[in-house]
């Protein structure tokens, strides 16, 4: 038993699905299963609309609309939601929808490379200490210890604090935060591996470690890995509008959706769609990855199944 | 059992200093020294010297290192450049009122969230079941900072039921004891008092307590429903009926260890969250001191802040660990 | 059975816990709706109306009737709390209730009126003034005031090596070096000597006459802390206030409230009325209103402008209104490349739309400034010839001054409302959108305040925003700190330094006549106009809000008053 494992990211299944037919089709590969497993998910499917909604919207922000993210005074200040700004304006007459869309954009973008980096660098970290054990272990698993001692947000804040306030900051604060959850996820799931018998086979036949891990053990972690990523990319994003909102990540007039949340906090009375908005597209986002993580959950890794 | 107590304090050790290297480090990975970064760039050559001194920069950094440690464990957790006051003085009353925050979003949550999960087991596909989990799946991913400010749009702004921000009535301040005010106010016999607390405690608690509550919902459901399928279970409702009280008689016993994991590892996110719920309902508490510290470059804050919250997630965990082993002595470690 | 026990007493928390949520409704609720809606105006007597106010939830109506315990809220916590050795606005808003000076601020203007001296002469010379001390002042501490007192204030100030100085602790008097021409042995010092006649009367000599001596003498930064106090608390005696004022010092909690308590001995017969004043930091705006309109506070500052009239038109709410007296601008860092070249720095002159500034962040409350004075003050130059925005000609200076491309730079914006800037990063966005037009890319950078202008001390800005409010009605409050060598870096922030404007403001300080001195500050300020060291943005009026049980509450031109004869009405 670990002291510590990995906090929000823990979930359990949503809505159980008993299908006895499915258990029985053994001969199917399992990515097909998985795929008809998701298929059968309403909230996975739901999820995944929500998403692929939310990346069009981020390809195609320009087209969507007239207006300038940046843009003081494209129409008056604090106007409601009308027929020409959908979202109504802010205090500087923006229009509240095109820094949505193009709030889109930044929040996806940052979502997608702190995973990234959490997801390469942890890894390969989880991969040296499940495959090489020993000291390389002990070492790699005190630091993740001690990294998930702290809680994630406040880890984020303190490099933050370090390095200095700015949107790229925040998202290498971010990244570093998540590595230690790739990083435990694939050390594990490295050492069950490494005891199999294929792997004893591959080892006894004078494969080189390099080449077992990349063509037996990687290969095998994956399914996990999937899941996490799609629910670190909601945290992610959870957590970026945060340090926005704390005035520790992107600085203005960039429109980001916690840092909009902030600015426009004094108008809530007055003009409450400039904070409506912001904070319901990250709901949004956040809940639509979350759906699609654990329909991939129960699909691709029943064994996770709590 | 005390032996593995023993040993589980033991397993702390390497956290714990590894924690307080992180911490020391802080202030050198700052770009340049340490001490001209804090006093500026027109700082007399004098002064920088003195803070150096002070702050032991001038030695290697393994003692500086030890020097830091040996403080810490004499209690010693710096002092604030800003106020020029030892932060142990300091921050007090500020992590008591952190400490009141979280208890009471924890409360808040684990009530909430067990209870719904069991009623939803329960009436497994009921309506009950889907808005419960509709509202527990959107709570995990909500933004608590904006659920706060929603909360005091709505609750404090336009409705007016209940305060906006801070602790208490500041016209009529709460006698301190012990800081926390729950307690104070019960000391001093002002229940009055008590309940003014309380009632500032209902906003960012709930917006505290909210993405725990969800995930222990969701984690009780689960549990609840696998032991509802277990033959134990079956048997008794084959004998009589599947009440409530069965479920719950049952059932919960053996649901209590997942869900009191869920809990232990929330506190973390908790403690984390209240930087963002202070912020926003002016909550004098040491997530809002750490916030604060690093506006005014206030290094040794930052450390020690920090330090403190990690210390006390660290502190939580043990005794959530401890009490595995205490209500289910089979687990085996 | 333990655990079902258990189940059940959390069950049971979560019914009370919804009672308690449930429950809480009525009395408050019915607190907002049932306000005698009759009464909108403000600032007028309501005593009358408000007698079956029992407005503001239960939280207030614990409160015995007739509590006099004032809560005024504000969005910044102070930074110190000797007012001689900071200019925060924060600072002086509290130590003004705490000390006083020789001579006071007539409460609706800059007139000096009678102090802690009741009464002054100046003789033919005009180099000596005589002050006569009221009798039978005591400090907070019970130690008397008398012109030892005085005298040991004084000095502390003007001596660096004075044992109260504190000058290793990095205590710097700054405002006594602008307002009184240095420092003990600089030439320009202008009180030559300090005598003690008797224990009430004390004798100031200049060296030469001094137009704005006696406004000076009203300034809070110039208020008399107690010998003794000074002596016991050394270094932290700006954590350790103790002056004659209505209120006495409590308590101070960072970033939270200050508390002073009413002086019992205050020397003047019948006040304060008030019982307790709390200072009460929230940052937000937002939060700071709500908090007024639930009856948490009874004054807030840091009004959003654009809540003003909705303000007053809210029953049980009252506005409060400061007259115009002050600045806004944003400074260039002169000493730095590209603003170094005044072409750059007229260019950007004509980049920013002042007009399109003030309804978009101040709601119509201000008005564009052609002077770093405002416009009531003397020697205000209404001959010049202000910079227009004008993009075109922007982006053509700026081509002349070699940059046809634009460049990048830093826009230091203040993390704090002030009266002068109630929301700085807007305007930064709004500026910043102004620069992008002329082909200019301006970064918003911000630091917390303290912060701030702490760095902006140090001249590491490029262009930084700012503002200066006046505390003396003086002209030379502006110009002497704002644009002179002297005021460099504590108040010159621009570093801006040119001796021909240096000497038409010391030849106005020594000026006693009134029309000479309005023609050398024309002077020079037409010099800096040429300059353009930094850019005149607005002068604000500053709006306030407070719960309409708040009598006597009168808004000084200066960013603050004392709160002596303010009370609540039932």
């Amino acid at each position: 038993m670990e002291s510590i494992t990995p906090t929000k990211k823990q979930r359990t299944s949503g809505p159980e699905k008993q299908d006895p037919n499915i258990d029985k089709t053994e001969a199917v590969s399992p990515w097909k299963e998985a795929y008809w497993q998701l298929r059968k998910n309403k909230l996975a499917i739901i999820g995944i609309i929500i998403i692929t909604f939310f990346i069009l919207v981020a390809i195609f922000a320009p087209l969507l609309t007239s207006y300038s993210p940046t843009e003081v005074g494209a129409g008056e200040r604090l106007t409601s939601p009308n027929a020409d700004h959908w979202f109504g304006t802010d205090d500087l007459g923006r229009d509240t929808f095109t820094r949505i869309v193009f709030g889109a954009r930044i929040s996806l973008i940052v979502g997608f490379f702190a995973v990234s980096g959490a997801l390469v660098f942890g890894t390969f970290l989880g991969i040296l200490a499940g495959y090489f054990g020993k000291w390389v272990d002990m070492f790699i698993s005190r630091i993740f210890d001690i990294m998930l001692a702290f809680p994630s947000i406040l880890l984020a804040i303190a490099i933050v604090a370090i390095l200095g306030p700015s949107l790229e900051n925040a998202l290498i604060a971010i990244a570093i935060i998540n590595i230690p959850i790739f990083g435990r996820l694939v050390r594990s799931k490295v050492i069950s591996i490494r005891e199999e018998e294929y792997i004893m086979a591959a080892k006894a036949q004078g494969m080189k470690s390099g080449r077992i891990l990349f063509h037996h053990v990687l290969p095998n972690s994956v399914a996990p890995i999937i899941v996490q990523a799609t629910l670190s990319f909601g945290t992610a994003i959870l957590e970026a509008a945060a340090l926005g909102f704390l005035g520790l990540g992107a600085s203005a007039p960039t429109p980001e959706w916690g840092k909009m949340l902030s600015d426009s906090r004094q108008f809530i009375q007055s003009a409450p769609w400039t904070v409506l908005f912001p904070g319901f597209s990250i709901m949004l986002v956040v809940l639509g990855f979350n759906m699609i993580g654990d329909g991939l959950r129960d699909a691709l890794d029943p064994k996770m199944k709590t | 059992m005390l032996a593995y107590t023993i040993r589980r304090i033991l397993m702390l050790i390497p956290v714990l200093i590894g924690m307080s290297i992180v911490t020391f480090a802080i202030i050198h990975f700052i770009p340049g020294n340490p001490a001209r970064v804090i006093l500026g760039d027109q700082a007399t050559a004098t002064a920088i010297a003195n803070l150096e001194a002070q702050l032991g920069l001038d030695q290697p950094p393994y003692i500086q290192y030890f020097h830091y440690v040996f403080d810490l464990l004499k209690g010693d957790l710096g002092t604030s450049l800003r106020t020029n006051t030892p932060i142990a003085a300091e921050i007090w009353p500020r992590l008591a009122a952190t400490i009141e925050l979280t208890v009471f979003a924890m409360i808040f949550a684990i009530v909430v969230g067990v209870n719904a999960g069991i009623i939803s087991a329960w009436k497994q596909n009921s309506i009950f079941d889907y808005t419960a989990m509709i509202i527990a799946l959107i709570g995990v991913s909500m933004p608590i900072f904006w659920l706060g400010l929603m909360q005091q749009w709505i609750f404090a702004q336009e409705l007016g039921w209940l305060p906006a921000f801070g602790r208490g009535n500041p016209r009529d301040p709460v006698e301190t004891t012990t800081h926390l005010y729950v307690i104070d106010t019960i000391i001093n016999g002002r229940f009055d008092q008590l309940w003014t607390s309380i009632k500032h405690l209902v906003l960012p608690g709930i917006a505290l307590g909210t993405i725990p509550m969800a995930i222990i919902a969701r984690m009780t459901r689960s549990s609840m429903l696998e032991i509802l399928r277990s033959d134990y279970i079956r048997t008794i409702e084959a004998k009589g009926s599947r009440t409530l009280s069965v479920i719950y008689r049952h059932g919960f016993k053996n649901a209590v260890i997942p869900v009191l994991t869920v809990a232990g590892l929330q506190t973390g996110s908790l403690l984390g969250g209240a930087i963002l719920t202070e912020t926003i309902f002016s909550w004098p508490g040491v997530g809002r001191y750490v916030y604060e510290a690093i506006g005014t470059r206030d290094y040794p804050v930052i450390q020690s802040g920090i330090l403190v919250i990690a210390f006390m997630f660290v502190i939580i965990n043990l005794i959530v660990d401890l009490l595995y082993s205490y209500i289910d002595p089979r687990i085996k470690y | 059975m333990k655990k079902s026990l258990l189940l059940l007493l959390l069950s049971l928390l979560l019914v009370v816990f919804m009672a308690a949520c449930g429950g809480d409704d009525e009395p408050a609720d019915a607190g907002d709706d049932d306000d005698d809606v009759e009464e909108t105006n403000d600032g007028g007597d309501s005593d009358v109306d408000d007698s079956d106010d029992g407005d503001e939830g239960d939280e207030s109506a614990e409160a015995p009737a007739g509590d006099q315990t004032l809560i005024y809220a504000r969005g910044g916590d102070s930074q110190s709390l000797d007012f001689a050795s900071t200019q925060d606005g924060e600072s002086s808003r509290i130590t003004l209730q705490i000390y006083e000076s020789l001579l006071s601020f007539n409460e609706h203007s800059f007139d000096v009126e009678p102090g802690l001296a009741e009464d002054w002469d100046v003789a033919d010379d005009n180099v000596t003034y005589t002050f006569y001390l009221r009798e039978g002042v005591k400090f907070h501490d019970g130690t008397d005031f008398n012109a030892e007192a005085v005298k040991t204030n004084f000095e502390r100030w003007s001596d660096p090596d004075h044992e109260f100085a504190f000058t290793d602790e990095g205590y710097a008097y700054s405002v006594y070096g602008n307002q009184f021409g240095g420092f003990k042995g600089d030439d320009g010092h202008i009180i030559d000597e300090i005598n003690i006649i008797n224990d009430y009367e004390i004798e100031f000599i200049l060296t030469e006459p001094f137009g704005a001596f006696l406004q000076n003498m009203a300034m809070s930064y110039f208020a008399i802390t107690s010998p003794a106090a000074l002596a016991e608390y050394g270094a932290t005696i700006n954590e350790n206030p103790v002056g004659t004022g209505p209120f006495k010092f409590v308590s101070w909690t960072r970033d939270d409230s200050i508390v002073l308590d009413k002086f019992e001995d205050y020397w003047m017969e019948g006040y304060p009325k008030l019982d307790r004043v709390i200072f009460q930091v929230i940052p937000d705006n937002s939060a700071r209103l709500t908090a007024l309109r639930a009856g948490e506070i009874d004054i807030m500052d840091g009004l959003n402008p654009d809540d003003y009239e909705l303000i007053q038109n809210e029953p049980g709410l009252q506005g409060f209104e400061r007259e115009t007296n002050n600045f806004g601008y944003l400074g260039f860092n002169v000493e730095m490349e590209p603003f170094d070249d005044p072409l750059v720095r007229k260019a950007m002159s004509h980049a920013v739309d002042k007009e399109a500034l003030i309804p978009l962040l101040y709601a119509g409350l201000a008005e564009p400034a052609i002077n770093p004075l405002p416009p009531s003050y003397l020697g205000y130059n209404d001959n010049l010839d202000p910079y227009e925005y004008n993009p075109e000609l922007a982006r053509e200076l700026l081509a002349e001054a070699g940059y046809p491309d634009g460049f990048e730079f830093d826009l230091w914006t203040m993390p704090v409302a002030r009266p002068y800037m109630p929301d700085p990063e807007r305007a930064a966005e709004v500026l910043q959108a102004n620069f992008a037009e002329v082909g200019l890319e301006a970064n918003i950078f911000t630091l917390e305040w303290a912060t701030y202008l702490d760095e902006l001390t140090k001249g590491v800005q490029d262009v930084f925003m700012l503002g200066w409010s006046g505390t003396n009605g003086d002209s030379d409050y502006f110009l002497g700190n704002l644009l002179s060598t002297a005021g460099i870096p504590e108040s010159n922030r621009t570093f801006y330094s040119n001796t021909d404007v240096d000497a038409l403001l010391a030849e106005a300080r020594t000026t006693v006549d009134e029309g000479e001195r309005a023609a050398l500050y024309e002077e020079a300020l037409a010099l800096i106009h040429e300059d353009a060291p930094m850019i005149n943005l607005v002068h604000t009026t500053p709006v306030l809000a407070g719960s309409d049980r708040v009598q006597n509450y009168i808004p000084h031109l200066s960013t603050s008053e004392a709160l002596t004869k303010v009370e609540l009405a039932e």
